[in-house]
C-alpha cells in the first residue's frame, strides 16, 4: 500500500485527560490526495486525535511529521500555517456575514497601500475570490453577500469546507461534516468531498456513518481504546469488518 | 443562535440556487434599518404637518440636534460593544467621571487658552481609561458585561462625587462653552459637526475596516472567530476601550453644551443609548450592527419628545411610546432569528 512518502504521520501519540488515557500511542497515517476515513466508537479517542492535529489540544507524547519532517502544532493559527485545515461539527462560521466575509474570516484581504494597513479591506476582491473559490468547488449560490444564517445546512456545510479548502495546502480534517444534513444536502457534500480530494489535498474524515464511509474513503483507519485497531483499504472491507473492529471482536485486521 | 437545526431536505432547492424566501429574509433583515428611517420620516412628516412654523425652524431644528449629539457619540461607541452580543451600562458615570476630571484639569491649569485642549485630552483619556478597564474585565477576568460594567458605572459615577462632594463644578472655561458648546460651522453647531464625524468614523469603521469585520464575527460566534485566528481577547477590550473613549468625548462636548458637569443628568444614558442602538436595528444577541440605525434611534426619541412639547401632547407619552417601540424592535429580531435558525 505504501507506494509514495506519507504526507502526515502521527507516531505513538498519547494524550491523559486527569485519570483517563484518552490516546494511547495512537500511530495514523495520510498520505497525498487520498481520502482517508478515521472510525471509531464513541471514547475511542478519535475526536482528541482530530483536536491536536488541528491545534486545538497538545499532545502529551508522540511525534507528528508532516512531509517526512518533524512538526510542533501549538495553536490552530499553527496548524493552519502548516496548510491543516479543519471543517468543525457545529461548523464554525459567523450567521451574520456573508460567504465571502466567512471564507476570509482572520484572513481578511486588505486594501493596498496606507488604507490596508489601517486595516481596510478589499471587498471586491474577497468577493471575486470567494466566487472563483465556491465555483471551483462546484457550489452553487445565489447570492453571495447574503448572510450565512440565511442559508440551507447543506449550504452552510459547503461554506464550510469551501473555506477550509480555500485555505488547506495539504491536509483538511472534517469532523461528521453530513451529521445534521438531509439525503439531498448529504449527497451535494459528498461530492465536494471527492472534488476537494481531485484537487489535490488529502481528506481525513471522521464519521460514524459506515456506508458513507465505504463509499467516500480510499483508506480507513480504525481506533479503539486510545489506539489504532486497524487499517483497511476501501474494496476490501465490509461495515461488518469496520464494527468488529471498532468493538475489538477483531483485533488486527486488513492490510497494513 | 442555534444552527444545530439543520435536518430539513432542501426539496424546494435541488439544484443549490437560494429559493426565493431566503431571500426575502435577507432582505427583512437589511430593511429593518429602513423601516425605522421611514418612521423617522414620518413622524417628522406629521410633526411638521400639525405644527409648521415651530417644528421645522432652524431654531429648532438646531435644538434637536444639539441635544441629541452627546447621546449619539456615546451610542455610536453602544452600538460596537451590542454587536459584539455585550452591553455598556457605565457610558453615563464614565461621562460624568471624564467631565469632572476635565474641569478639575482645566481649572488646575488656571483656564488659560491651552486649557480647553488639556481638558478635552483628560477627558479623553478617562474615558479610555474606563472603558479599557470594562474590556479587562469581560475579556479577561470573564466577567459578564452588564455587571462589568454596572460595576464601572457604580465607580465612575462615585468617584466623581467624592472628587466633587456630589456638587457640580462650575469652572468650566468660558472660551470651551463659547466656542464649541454655541459655536457653529457654516451655521451648523459644533456639536453636531462633531457627533456627525464620530458617526462617519463609526460607520466606516464598521462596514470597511477589519475592526468592524471582528466585532460582528465576535458577536456573531465568539468560538468560529478564535479558531479563524482572531484574538477575541484583544478585540473585546479594543470596542469596550472605544466605548469608553466616546463616553469621554461625550463628557467633553457635555461641559461644553451645559458649562457644568450635570453629575444627576445622566443616569439613564446607558439605557437611551442601548434604546437607540437597538431601535435602529443592531442585534441585542451580537453580529448584526447599522450605525445608521444607531443614528435613526437616536433621533426618533429625541423629535418625538420635540414634536410632543410643541404639540401640547404631554411629554410622558415619548416614554411611553419609545418604550413600546423598543420591546417591538426586540420582538421583530428575535423573530427574524428564530425563523433563520428553524430553516
Amino acid at each position: 500500500m505504501v507506494t509514495l512518502e506519507p504526507l502526515l504521520e502521527v507516531r505513538g501519540l498519547r494524550k491523559r485527560f486527569g485519570h483517563v488515557e484518552a490516546l494511547r500511542g495512537v500511530d495514523f497515517v495520510v498520505h497525498p490526495g487520498e481520502i482517508v476515513a478515521l472510525v471509531g466508537d464513541n471514547g475511542a479517542g478519535k475526536s482528541t486525535l482530530v483536536k491536536i492535529l488541528s491545534g486545538a489540544l497538545q499532545a502529551d507524547e508522540g511525534e507528528i511529521l508532516l512531509d517526512g519532517a518533524p512538526v510542533r502544532i501549538p495553536s490552530p493559527p499553527a496548524a493552519r500555517a502548516l496548510g491543516i485545515e479543519t471543517v468543525y461539527q457545529d461548523l464554525a462560521l459567523a450567521p451574520a456575514l456573508g460567504t465571502a466575509a466567512n471564507l476570509f474570516i482572520g484572513r481578511e484581504m486588505l486594501r493596498r497601500g496606507l488604507l490596508g494597513r489601517a486595516g481596510f479591506v478589499d471587498k471586491s476582491a474577497m468577493r471575486d475570490s470567494a466566487t472563483a473559490s465556491l465555483e471551483r468547488l462546484g457550489v452553487r449560490l445565489k447570492d453571495i453577500d447574503s448572510p450565512v444564517s440565511d442559508l440551507s445546512g447543506g449550504q452552510r456545510q459547503s461554506v464550510a469546507i469551501a473555506r477550509a479548502v480555500t485555505w488547506a495546502r495539504r491536509v483538511v480534517i472534517m469532523d461528521e461534516p453530513t451529521a445534521a444534513l438531509g439525503v439531498v444536502q448529504t449527497q451535494r457534500v459528498v461530492d465536494l468531498v471527492r472534488r476537494v480530494r481531485d484537487s489535490g489535498v488529502a481528506v481525513v474524515l471522521v464519521s460514524h456513518n459506515m456506508p458513507q464511509v465505504l463509499e467516500l474513503a480510499d483508506r480507513i483507519e480504525v481506533m479503539r481504546l486510545g489506539a489504532r485497531a486497524a487499517q483497511f483499504r476501501a474494496g476490501e472491507v465490509t461495515g461488518g469488518d469496520l464494527v468488529a473492529a471498532m468493538t475489538g471482536a477483531t483485533t488486527v485486521g486488513g492490510t497494513s | 443562535m442555534s444552527q444545530t437545526v439543520l435536518t430539513e431536505v432542501d426539496q424546494t432547492d435541488p439544484g443549490g440556487t437560494l429559493d426565493v424566501r431566503s431571500s426575502r429574509m435577507r432582505r427583512l433583515a437589511v430593511s429593518s434599518t429602513l423601516y425605522i428611517g421611514l418612521a423617522l420620516l414620518a413622524l417628522i412628516a406629521t410633526f411638521s404637518a400639525f405644527s409648521p412654523g415651530a417644528f421645522t425652524s432652524a431654531y429648532n431644528v438646531r435644538t434637536v440636534a444639539t441635544d441629541a449629539s452627546v447621546l449619539l457619540v456615546v451610542a455610536v461607541g453602544a452600538t460596537f460593544v451590542i454587536a459584539t452580543a455585550g452591553i455598556d451600562l457605565s457610558v453615563g458615570g464614565v461621562l460624568v467621571f471624564s467631565g469632572v476630571v476635565s474641569v478639575k484639569a482645566m481649572d488646575g491649569v488656571g483656564g488659560g487658552s491651552g486649557a480647553v485642549y488639556l481638558g478635552l485630552l483628560v477627558a479623553l483619556a478617562a474615558g479610555l481609561g474606563w472603558g479599557i478597564v470594562n474590556g479587562l474585565l469581560v475579556a479577561k477576568a470573564h466577567v459578564p458585561p452588564l455587571i462589568a460594567t454596572l460595576g464601572s458605572l457604580g465607580m465612575s459615577m462615585g468617584l466623581a462625587q467624592l472628587v466633587t462632594d456630589g456638587a457640580d463644578l462650575r469652572g468650566v472655561p468660558g472660551g470651551l462653552v463659547d466656542q464649541l458648546g454655541l459655536g457653529r460651522l457654516f451655521g451648523v453647531p459644533w456639536l453636531v459637526v462633531i457627533a456627525a464625524a464620530v458617526t462617519v468614523v463609526g460607520m466606516v469603521a464598521l462596514n470597511l475596516n477589519r475592526f468592524g469585520t471582528y466585532t460582528l464575527a465576535i458577536g456573531s460566534n465568539p468560538v468560529s472567530a478564535r479558531r479563524a485566528g482572531i484574538n477575541v481577547d484583544r478585540h473585546l477590550i479594543k470596542v469596550y476601550a472605544t466605548a469608553g473613549l466616546l463616553a469621554g468625548l461625550a463628557g467633553y462636548l457635555n461641559l461644553a453644551r451645559f458649562a457644568t458637569t450635570t453629575i444627576a443628568g445622566h443616569n439613564t444614558d446607558n439605557l437611551q443609548a442601548i434604546t437607540a442602538v437597538v431601535i435602529g436595528g443592531t442585534s441585542l444577541f451580537g453580529g448584526v450592527a447599522t450605525v445608521l440605525g444607531t443614528v435613526i434611534g437616536v433621533f426618533i426619541p429625541a423629535v418625538l419628545e420635540n414634536g410632543f412639547v410643541i404639540l401640547g401632547v404631554p411629554p410622558f407619552w415619548q416614554q411611553t411610546v419609545i418604550g413600546a417601540v423598543l420591546v417591538i424592535a426586540v420582538f421583530l429580531d428575535q423573530f427574524k432569528r428564530t425563523k433563520n435558525a428553524n430553516r
